[in-house]
């Protein structure tokens, strides 16, 4: 019975879907960051200004933050397919799915950037400005060092959530996981591979976890 | 080394209120070398007038000059090149707990981009001066109050400023600490010159390593002058509290009350002792001299930075003929001498 199942499996199909997820998550993890990252330091520094203009600034970018934050992931890939076969040239496959991926990602990585940020000691920063350090030499040497673990941390659930939303991107012809799991187990009613395909999506999220929490303990000084 | 004039900081209320005057119209001349100690209960402005010395806090109204520098006519740039010249430590430290011993005392020299080298000299120079030559590697997590202010004090140095801002140093340290954090500090003053302006709602702070002293309250300077002169004659009525609170002179009267026999008469003195002759038993000898028994009811005998003092209150009985020329004598010997009773 078991080993019916087992070579039921196509082996070949569930290890290329593991490699498709994977290469779209390392990619949209990628952009995220590159893109988060300076979005949430961003928002983070104009939410200190006293000039009325860089608050303006702030209120317009979160609240951009936030609908693209509330925006179902799934309708926001959909509604997108023009601005991405413009960005990519395809909306299907791993290079279809990427913008979306991190147009969706990358707000709510800012967010908790920003939220990270907050949380280093004012005192600190304010010895480092008494030193004469610049903005940028505060948010190189200060903030960011200081706040790494709560950065890695959110990194951490980033990557995370991007795994369920490469699955879900799936449902468009995204490729990977998800579009495996689809194709057998809700096409071709064939439970096994899409079970054999959720396993690996946990085990990918475990070990996403484990290795953030690695580098949290790591980093962490307190 | 700086000159404040006019100085008034407010800080803005809410909405069309006038807020709050946390400054008011400070004038404080503080000379180079010294150590100035600023005084005042919590809420009276002392580490809002200390930021304006580094601008931390921009001043509402006048002029602060640090080095002949006027601070509030300075660019963004040009502040902050001037910031690096000027050491501040703080209460809380504020360390990066991310950073070791030595990455934190480095950190000054590498915002100024100093080659790698020369950080490695001065950092290393700087761990042994505060004596943490053990703790190198560490983190601040793993440093005890007084080890924290160590570094926090050797990173105020590594740009080997001319100033020293210390904003309630010592008020997160237990008393033996904050002893062995005075010394230091008046070590660095001594060895390097630096000036010294440090903030302390506690008078034996003040006592122990200060030159002079203001005294702040509600914003205002109340009272200012050599440390020597505001302790041994406060005139304001804050200053009296301060000292007070460091002496526990108490009341008196149960003593005042006190009977004497026949034909004995008593009098109850203050005598003041200022510099070398407090070590001196000029009280035994003119006293025993002219017949008189004494009993000491309070004192204190101590000494502010330098300069020894003393402070005793006592109960001389004896004629009254005599006790007229004992007191006269006491002041030939130089000695102050004031009746209470
Ligand atoms: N950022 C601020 N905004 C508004 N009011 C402030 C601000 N900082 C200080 N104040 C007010 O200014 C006054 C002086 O504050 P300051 O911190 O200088 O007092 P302090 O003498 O240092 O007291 P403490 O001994 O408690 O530290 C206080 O009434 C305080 O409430
Ligand atoms: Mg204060």
């Amino acid at each position: 019975m078991f080993a019916e199942l087992w070579n039921e499996i196509s082996w070949s199909e569930v290890s290329k879907a593991s490699t498709e997820t994977l290469s779209m998550l390392g990619f949209s993890v990628l952009f995220t960051l590159l893109l988060g990252l300076p979005l949430g330091i961003f928002l983070y520094l104009t939410s200190r200004s006293k000039a009325v203009w860089v608050q303006i600034i702030h209120n317009v970018l979160s609240v951009v933050v936030n609908i693209l934050r509330s925006v179902p992931f799934i309708i926001l890939m959909i509604a997108i397919i023009p601005l991405t076969k413009t960005l990519v040239g395809t909306s299907i496959g791993i290079k279809g799915t990427i913008p979306a991926l991190v147009l969706a990602a990358a707000p709510f990585f800012a967010r908790l950037v920003e939220t990270s940020l907050r949380e280093v000691d004012r005192g600190v920063i304010e010895a480092a400005q008494a030193m004469g350090a610049s903005t940028w030499q505060i948010v190189r040497k200060v903030l960011l060092p200081e706040a790494m673990p709560g950065l890695i941390a959110g990194l951490t659930i980033t990557a995370v959530t991007l795994v369920s939303y490469t699955a879900m991107s799936g449902f468009v012809g995204g490729g990977g996981l998800g579009d495996l799991a689809i194709r057998y187990g809700y096409l071709r009613y064939e439970a096994t591979v899409m079970v054999v395909a959720i396993i690996v999506l946990v085990l990918m999220v475990q070990a996403l976890q484990w290795i953030g929490d690695a580098f949290v303990k790591r980093y962490t000084r307190k | 080394m700086i000159e404040i004039r006019q100085l008034s900081k407010r800080y803005p209320g809410k909405g069309k209120t006038e807020g709050l005057l946390a400054l008011d119209r400070i004038d404080l001349h503080i000379e180079a070398g010294e150590i100035y100690g600023i005084i005042g209960h919590s809420g009276a402005g002392k580490s809002t007038l200390l930021r304006t010395m580094n601008l931390l806090e921009r001043p509402t109204e006048g002029s602060i000059q640090v080095a002949g520098i006027e601070l509030t006519q300075l660019n963004k740039k040009e502040l902050q090149q001037q910031r690096s010249k000027i050491g501040m430590i703080f209460q809380h430290f504020n360390l990066l707990s991310s950073a070791t011993v030595y990455d934190n005392i480095a950190f000054p020299l590498q915002l100024v981009n100093t080659p790698k080298h020369k950080v490695d000299a001065k950092v290393n120079e700087l761990i042994r001066l505060v004596g943490l030559e053990a703790h190198r590697d560490k983190y601040p997590a793993q440093l005890s109050g007084g080890q924290k202010q160590r570094v926090g004090i050797a990173r105020a140095l590594a740009n080997d400023p001319k100033v020293l801002l210390c904003d309630e140093a010592t008020s997160a340290l237990d008393p033996q600490t904050t002893q062995s954090i005075l010394s230091l500090l008046l070590q660095i003053n001594k060895q390097f010159g630096i000036t010294i302006v440090l903030i302390t709602h506690e008078m034996h702070v003040i006592q122990t390593i200060c030159d002079r002293v203001a005294v702040i309250h509600g914003g205002r300077i109340v009272e200012q002058g050599k440390v020597v002169d505001v302790f041994l004659k406060p005139s304001h009525a804050v200053t009296q509290e301060f000292i007070m609170e460091e002496n526990h002179l108490g009341d008196l009267s149960s003593w005042v009350s006190f009977k004497n026999g026949q034909g004995v008469h008593s009098r109850i003195m203050k005598i003041h002792y200022l510099g070398e002759v407090t070590y001196e038993p000029i009280l035994h000898r003119v006293l025993s001299a002219a017949g008189i028994e004494f009993a000491i009811l309070q004192g204190t005998i101590s000494r502010m930075k330098d300069v020894p003092y003393g402070q005793l209150i006592i109960r001389m009985d004896g004629k009254e003929e005599a006790l007229r020329h004992a007191a006269v004598a006491l002041a030939e010997q130089g000695l102050e001498v004031e009746v209470l009773a």
